[in-house]
Formats: C-alpha cells, sequence, structure tokens
C-alpha cells in the first residue's frame, strides 16, 4: 500500500506540473457544456434531472479518457524510464495500480468540476439528488472502466498515438455494443437470446442503468470486473514487454 | 555479495550473455569492459531484475533475483544505460520519491537526500525541470537516485558515458570513495577508467568472459609489457647493442625519433637495457619501462574471442 501510495503521488503531481491536467479538465468541461446545453437541450426538457447531462457521458470518454490512458506505459516504455521503475523495490502490481488510481482520481477531479451543472437544476427545479450521485458515480466507474482498458493498451506499445486510437477502438465497440441501432439489427438477426448477451456486456446499459438512480450490485460489478480485468492484463504485458 | 551463476540471455537466435559466472565481493569495484554488444548492460539488467535470465542464477546478498526481486531490489543501487529520467520532475521532487520508495520519511529522508545531493554536487539544480539540465547533470541525478540509500551493491551502467574529462574525474572521485563498503559493479569501455576506479576487471565479447583479472595484470599480457622506450640522438649505436641483448625480442621505431625495445615473453629487462647503455656509454636523454596498455590487450582479446573463450 505504501508503494501505491507513492506512486500515486508521482504521478498526480505530474499531472498538474505539465499543462496536461489543465488541457484535460477545460476541454473536458467545454464538450460536457456544450452536448448538456446545445445538443441534449437541458433546460428545455422541463425535468428537473441530468439524462441529458449524463447521456453523453459514454461518448465523450470514448475519446478523452483514451487520449489520458495513453501516456501511462508508453511514455515509460518510449524514454525507458520503465527500468527504472522496475528496478526499484516496486511490484508491478503496485506501479499499475499507483498509476490507475492516480489517473482514476483526476477524472474523479474533472467530473466533480461540473459541479455548475448540478446547481444550474437544482435552482431551476427539484431533482432527486440520490439518483444524480448515482448519475455520478456510475460516470465515475465508467471512466475507470475506460481507463483499465486504456492502460493496459497503452503498456502494449511504445507509440501513444498508437495506444490512443486502439483504446478508443475499443471502447467504441464496448459503447456501440448497447446502441439501439445495434441491438435492433442483433434482434433481426439473431433473437432476443442474443441481444440480451449483448446488452449486459455494454458499458452503456450498465451505466444508464446506474444513472436512473437504481444502484444495482450487478452494475457495480460488471464495471469492477472489467476494471480488475484490464488492469491484471496490465500487469502481465508489463512483466512480457518491459524490455522489448 | 553479488553471484552470478551460468547466467545466460537469448534474444531469439542471439545468445546476448552466454554462460556467465563471477562473483563480486563487498569492497571490489569491477569493472565490467567490453566493445559494444558484449552483453555488458543485459548482464546488468539480469542482475537488476530488469530482464529474466533465460538460464543460470544472478544473486544479491544471497537473495535470487528470480525468486525473491524486491529484496534484490532494495539492496541494489542502480544507474540504467543512458539515464532514463522522468523529464518534468524536479531534481528535488524526484529524490523525494526515491527516497519514499526506498523506505524513508521525514528527516532521514531529508537526511539521505542531503548527503546524495551533496556527494553529486545538484545543489544548485535541485528545482529545475530535469529536462532542463545538461547531460552531466542529469548524469549525476541518475547517479545520486542510485546512491540514496547508501546500498550494498552499485551497478552503473556506463557512468561517465558522454561526460566531460573534469566530470569524468569527479564520477570517478565519487566512485573511489565509496570503493570498500560496497560491491561495485561499473560497466564501461573507458580502459584508462578501469585502471584509474576498478580492483578488479571482466572483458565479455560476444556475451562470454573472456578475461578475469585486476587492471595491472591484464595490462601484463600486452607484448609490450616491461619493454622499454628510450630517446638519444645515438639510435644507431643504441640499437644494435639492445638488439644482442638475450631478453630483446626487437627494437622498433617509436614516436618522436624514440627506440622501443620489446621484451621477450614480457620479461624485466631494463637491467639488461642500463648496463648495455653503460657499457657503449651512449647518452640518454630519456628512459622508460612501459607496463603495457590495456587497451592494446582489450584489442588482443576481443578481436578473437574463440581462442580465449
Ligand atoms: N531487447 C533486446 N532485444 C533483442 N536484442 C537485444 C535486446 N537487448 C540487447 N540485445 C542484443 O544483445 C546484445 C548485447 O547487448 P548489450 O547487453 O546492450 O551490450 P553492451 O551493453 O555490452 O553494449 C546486442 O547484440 C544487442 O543487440
Ligand atoms: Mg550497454
Amino acid at each position: 500500500m505504501h508503494n501505491v501510495i507513492t506512486i500515486f503521488r508521482r504521478e498526480m503531481s505530474s499531472y498538474f506540473a505539465t499543462p496536461v491536467a489543465y488541457v484535460f479538465i477545460v476541454i473536458y468541461l467545454v464538450l460536457t457544456g456544450l452536448l448538456t446545453f446545445h445538443i441534449g437541450n437541458i433546460l428545455d426538457r422541463n425535468q428537473a434531472d441530468l439524462t441529458a447531462f449524463f447521456t453523453f457521458h459514454p461518448w465523450l470518454y470514448l475519446f478523452l479518457i483514451p487520449a489520458l490512458s495513453m501516456r501511462l506505459w508508453a511514455e515509460e516504455r518510449r524514454t525507458g524510464t520503465i527500468e527504472l521503475s522496475m528496478t526499484l523495490p516496486i511490484s508491478q502490481g503496485q506501479a499499475v495500480v499507483g498509476k490507475f488510481l492516480a489517473a482514476w482520481c483526476f477524472t474523479g477531479i474533472a467530473l466533480a468540476l461540473t459541479f455548475p451543472v448540478w446547481l444550474t437544476i437544482n435552482y431551476l427545479g427539484e431533482p432527486d439528488n440520490g439518483a444524480i450521485l448515482a448519475g455520478y458515480v456510475g460516470s465515475w466507474l465508467l471512466a475507470g472502466s475506460f481507463l483499465a482498458i486504456g492502460s493496459f493498451i497503452s503498456a502494449l506499445t511504445k507509440n501513444q498515438v498508437i495506444a490512443f486510437v486502439v483504446a478508443a477502438a475499443i471502447c467504441f465497440v464496448l459503447v456501440a455494443m448497447g446502441s439501439t441501432i445495434f441491438l435492433d439489427f442483433l434482434n433481426e438477426w439473431f433473437g432476443s437470446g442474443v441481444v440480451e448477451f449483448f446488452r449486459s456486456l455494454s458499458v452503456v446499459i450498465h451505466f444508464t442503468e446506474i444513472s436512473k438512480g437504481v444502484v444495482d450490485i450487478r452494475d457495480i460489478v460488471y464495471f469492477g470486473s472489467l476494471i480488475v480485468l484490464f488492469l491484471f492484463l496490465n500487469v502481465i504485458a508489463i512483466d512480457r514487454l518491459k524490455a522489448s | 555479495m553479488i553471484e552470478i551463476d551460468h547466467l545466460t540471455k537469448a534474444f531469439g537466435s542471439i545468445k546476448a550473455v552466454d554462460d556467465v559466472s563471477f562473483k563480486v565481493a563487498k569492497g571490489e569495484v569491477l569493472g565490467f569492459l567490453g566493445p559494444n554488444g558484449a552483453g555488458k548492460s543485459t548482464t546488468m539488467k539480469m542482475i537488476t531484475g530488469f530482464l529474466p535470465p533465460s538460464g543460470g542464477t544472478a544473486t544479491v546478498a544471497g537473495f535470487d533475483v528470480q525468486r525473491k526481486p524486491i529484496e534484490v531490489k532494495k539492496r541494489v543501487g542502480y544507474l540504467p544505460e543512458g539515464v532514463p529520467l522522468w523529464p518534468d520532475m524536479t531534481p528535488r521532487a524526484f529524490f523525494e520519491f526515491i527516497a519514499r520508495v526506498r523506505g524513508f520519511a521525514g528527516e532521514e529522508a531529508a537526511r539521505h537526500i542531503d548527503a546524495a545531493v551533496k556527494k553529486t554536487q545538484l545543489a544548485d539544480v535541485l528545482d529545475q525541470p530535469i529536462e532542463t539540465l545538461s547531460k552531466g547533470f542529469k548524469r549525476r541525478v541518475g547517479l545520486a537516485q542510485a546512491l540514496l540509500h547508501d546500498p550494498e551493491v552499485l551497478i552503473l551502467d556506463e557512468p561517465t558515458d558522454g561526460l566531460d574529462p573534469n566530470q569524468k574525474h569527479e564520477v570517478r572521485e565519487l566512485i573511489r570513495d565509496m570503493a570498500g563498503e560496497k560491491a561495485i559493479v561499473i560497466s564501461t569501455h573507458i580502459l584508462e577508467e578501469v585502471e584509474a576506479v576498478c580492483s578488479r576487471a571482466i572483458i565479455i565479447a560476444h556475451g562470454k568472459i573472456v578475461a578475469d583479472d585486476t587492471p595491472a595484470a591484464l595490462a601484463a599480457r600486452s607484448d609490450r609489457h616491461n619493454g622499454v622506450t628510450l630517446a638519444t640522438d645515438a639510435a644507431a649505436t643504441v640499437r644494435p647493442a639492445l638488439e644482442a641483448l638475450p631478453d630483446v625480442a626487437a627494437v622498433v621505431d617509436a614516436p618522436g625519433g624514440a627506440l622501443f625495445a620489446r621484451a621477450r615473453d614480457g620479461k624485466s629487462i631494463i637491467s639488461q637495457v642500463s648496463a648495455a647503455l653503460r657499457e657503449i656509454d651512449a647518452e640518454i636523454d630519456q628512459i622508460s619501462v612501459e607496463r603495457g596498455r590495456l587497451d592494446e590487450v582489450f584489442r588482443q582479446i576481443t578481436n578473437t574471442p574463440s581462442s580465449h573463450a
């Protein structure tokens, strides 16, 4: 644990030592604002909830999270600092978890900075704040899943551009699996059993469930498993590829 | 302190390190020599637990690096080749991070950082991002990182590569100061460095050890060992007198119009030579005995690895 915290602190301070943090947060807030108020028309819906706000999160994370995760390991492999990290008395698991947690907390900070949206909706109406909190939790879990995927992909290459594109593509597949177009198509060709299977794998479905305010243990387990699975693959990837 | 036993590393069909065994005791400074691509860095990466060996074992302070990697890493200070560092950190933040990883906190961490900074003379650049530092400073940051926890074992991969002569001198002084309480391995292809700091030298070529001896004993393998160089205006009379000596193998011209008498089988010939010179009463401006040249031995050994392997 001590080592995880040490890695976490170094990573966290490196976000704020470079423009990465500020650029990410500004772009994230601008895009959320645009999507929520212009495309989502949150104010014209005459409903006091944040559905219009949360609906876009999977699509936003799809490219913003890979932009954050692409450097996690690819950069260390390219510059060779991975040799320094991996010859200090820190296990690979500790390093992977420390880096992941720092990135995840960082997205948590960005997410928390959207609080003006929440203030606005509370000013205009009387929303179910429990449901909104659940939405935030769901959004953060979604970000964590994409980060774990992105971190794993980043360990497979020295090239950040490749890390970005591949992670975004995988996240896209996970999001698209829950889209109506895809599910309708499946229903037509394969019937409802197959649809159910893909629904149960899609991040969007689980995310939507949570953000309705129903925090089902299955949804939590789903995101938790995604994170654990990809962090585990991440450790294996580091072990195999660190020196090549 | 370090025990390498039949260590082997293959990359595909290339054997980068091929059945290497040696030991390094506390107090020794081992110079690890070899041409580029000989397998020096690969061996060091295996000792420090970065690369898994394809065969054999590396043991540090009794811990097998494969079985107890963390125990080994705790006891080793390592300067990797090329000195990889996180560019956006300042040396201060970097050392604080390393101190924490090494298990120091508060007062103790500050003491270790101060000592490492003092040894490597980094006080002036502590708050400047590492990416803005010159090559010499970066290397010192890497060294300070390796020394910070005062480890029992130091593995330094080309610690003076790319430094100017003054910086090289400082780094060598530093290594010499630490010798005694530690087992130190430095890799290099600068031979004067070996003579300056190492108590022992291992030469490797094509992944195999081709020589393991003290620098002086290695230099003595040179065919110039115990040869005599002399500067004289009376070369015409001196040359045949020297050629007549039983233990002189040959007399050749040396730079600056001097003569060089090569010793037969590395025997000491200085007394014979001086006696001969007295006999012909030749006027000699300068005379010196060669100890042999490490670079020459290095070339001889590493160019014909099969005959020595
Ligand atoms: N990761 C790697 N993959 C493939 N070959 C490698 C790798 N690392 C080193 N080698 C090869 O192993 C040999 C030894 O390299 P190295 O240990 O770096 O030599 P040295 O440090 O003595 O210059 C070289 O032929 C090099 O090309
Ligand atoms: Mg090398």
